[in-house]
């Protein structure tokens, strides 16, 4: 029940981007055409995924017994750096035109707050090893989930008659800010009334 | 205090270390068979990515070569040299465009030609040009702001004492920044051997030249009817040179040149 709960809570009522406002750079700059979109979202969810659980046991397993909670940023950094290294070197070997279309946006993963946020998150809210793992998947999912959408309303206008001063990056900006207007109407009370909360 | 410190050093660094190593081995593990062309080529690019070749760098240009879908030779730094290398990695004969550099046709300076109204704004040609196209009363002339220095990537073009510009030969590679950059033309490429050029770009007749500036090419002819071979011919008010031309005959035009607009290069 637990884990249903948290993956609607990071996909739906918490989504990293729409609601959260974390992971904003790559959304602009990766949702022009949905193909690099998705392979974004799912760079990043895999990526928040394993450094969730990664994290996790860096946190419980090194940091705590050692009394050095208070290196947890630099620590889960460095975690997530290498993690995000692992990827690209896996992209450039499984799917090169993925890795070309990415460009810099892949290895700028490791500065993406989604994925510190939610290694954060997890250790804030006092999750367990399984919790922080879905909690990290879910909010991969839901940043896949915004990206994606972003990525189609943004084909679809590029076909539309937009004004020459919107045209681009500012009807992306505009559409962007109605589509986290629209998320705001998922919040705790989806819980409550799927009896999860 | 002392232990806390150590701790943290070490969890860190321990850390550090083994995600370093797992990173290693996972290169080794991953690491992708590179198109053998490809790497001799990149290797030997001159590294300037001036973007002279049309591509987005000495790499970009490199895949480009190595896929077939460029020519060797494009390359201004690499030159005749590096041509002949990637031809033969390639394995293709290769046609070397002759080199070329760029060179300022307008001798004018603050003596020598007449402003129509004194500029004060940005020290940049493109923004002089939106005014009134510049300052100078030629509209054709250099503005000397210094807007191709400025995107020159070997700092070939520099300020001469009396405040014109001049391109040096030996440092410029040829790559056409400045020729794109200039808002009056009056810089462009030349094959680098040419060596006597009317340093004047006014199509303007003889007479709005003479007004305007004291060392403009009037259109008066003299090189061309009177050194027959020294390569000047006359079009649009604007004398030309050419590289196929009788050296002999082109020094003389050149000292006859009755407002001093042919220069000699070296």
């Amino acid at each position: 029940m637990r884990i249903i709960a948290i993956l609607l809570t990071y996909i739906f009522i918490n989504n990293f981007i729409l609601v959260k406002f974390m992971g904003l750079c790559p959304f602009i700059g990766v949702s022009k055409n949905s193909e690099s979109a998705i392979g974004m979202g799912l760079a990043v969810s895999f990526v928040a995924g394993t450094a969730s659980a990664v994290c996790w046991c860096v946190y419980y397993g090194l940091l705590v017994p050692f009394g050095l909670e208070y290196l947890q940023t630099i620590a889960f950094i460095l975690v997530i750096a290498a993690l995000v290294q692992l990827v690209e070197m896996v992209l450039r070997k499984m799917s090169p035109s993925l890795y070309k279309a990415l460009g810099i946006f892949l290895p700028l993963i490791t500065t993406n707050c989604a994925v510190l946020g939610i290694a954060i998150i997890n250790i804030d809210e006092a999750y367990n090893l399984l919790e922080s793992f879905t909690a990290g998947i879910a909010a991969g999912l839901g940043f896949t989930m915004a990206i994606i959408l972003m990525s189609n309303i943004r084909e679809k206008l590029e076909l539309k008659p937009v004004r020459r001063s919107f045209k681009g990056v500012p009807i992306a900006f505009v559409s962007a800010g109605l589509m986290a207007l629209a998320f705001m109407a998922f919040d705790n009370s989806l819980l409550a009334n799927l009896h999860l909360a | 205090m002392l232990t806390a410190i150590i701790s943290a050093f070490l969890v860190i660094a321990g850390i550090g270390a083994i995600l370093g190593v797992g990173l290693a081995i996972a290169d080794k593990k991953l690491a992708i068979q590179k198109d053998e062309k490809l790497v001799a080529l990149e290797a030997i690019m001159p590294g300037a990515n001036c973007g002279g070749c049309g591509f987005a760098g000495c790499a970009d240009y490199a895949a480009a070569v190595a896929s077939g879908k460029a020519q060797p030779g494009l390359c201004a730094p690499g030159g005749k040299e590096l041509a002949d290398k990637m031809g033969q990695i390639m394995g293709v004969e290769v046609k070397m465009e002759e080199k070329k550099v760029a060179f300022i046709f307008c001798n004018g300076s603050c003596e020598k030609t007449r402003k129509v109204y004194e500029y004060k704004g940005l020290q940049d040609c493109n923004a002089a040009s939106i005014l009134f196209r510049g300052d100078n009363g030629c509209k054709y002339g250099c503005l000397h702001l210094g807007s191709c220095m400025s995107v020159c990537p070997e700092e070939a073009i520099y300020r001469k004492e009396d405040g014109t510009l001049a391109v040096d030969a030996s440092k410029c590679i040829g790559c056409g920044k400045c020729t794109k950059v200039c808002p009056t033309g009056a810089i462009r490429l030349i094959e680098d051997r040419t060596k006597y050029v009317v340093a004047c770009n006014s199509h303007d007749k003889g007479a709005d030249v003479r007004k305007l500036c004291d060392v403009g090419c009037i259109g008066c002819k003299i090189c061309q009817i009177k050194f027959p071979g020294s390569g000047f011919t006359v079009t649009d008010n604007l004398a030309c040179s050419s590289s196929e031309c009788d050296e002999e005959a082109a020094a003389k035009a050149m000292e006859a040149c009755p407002r001093k607009a042919i220069s000699a290069r070296r």
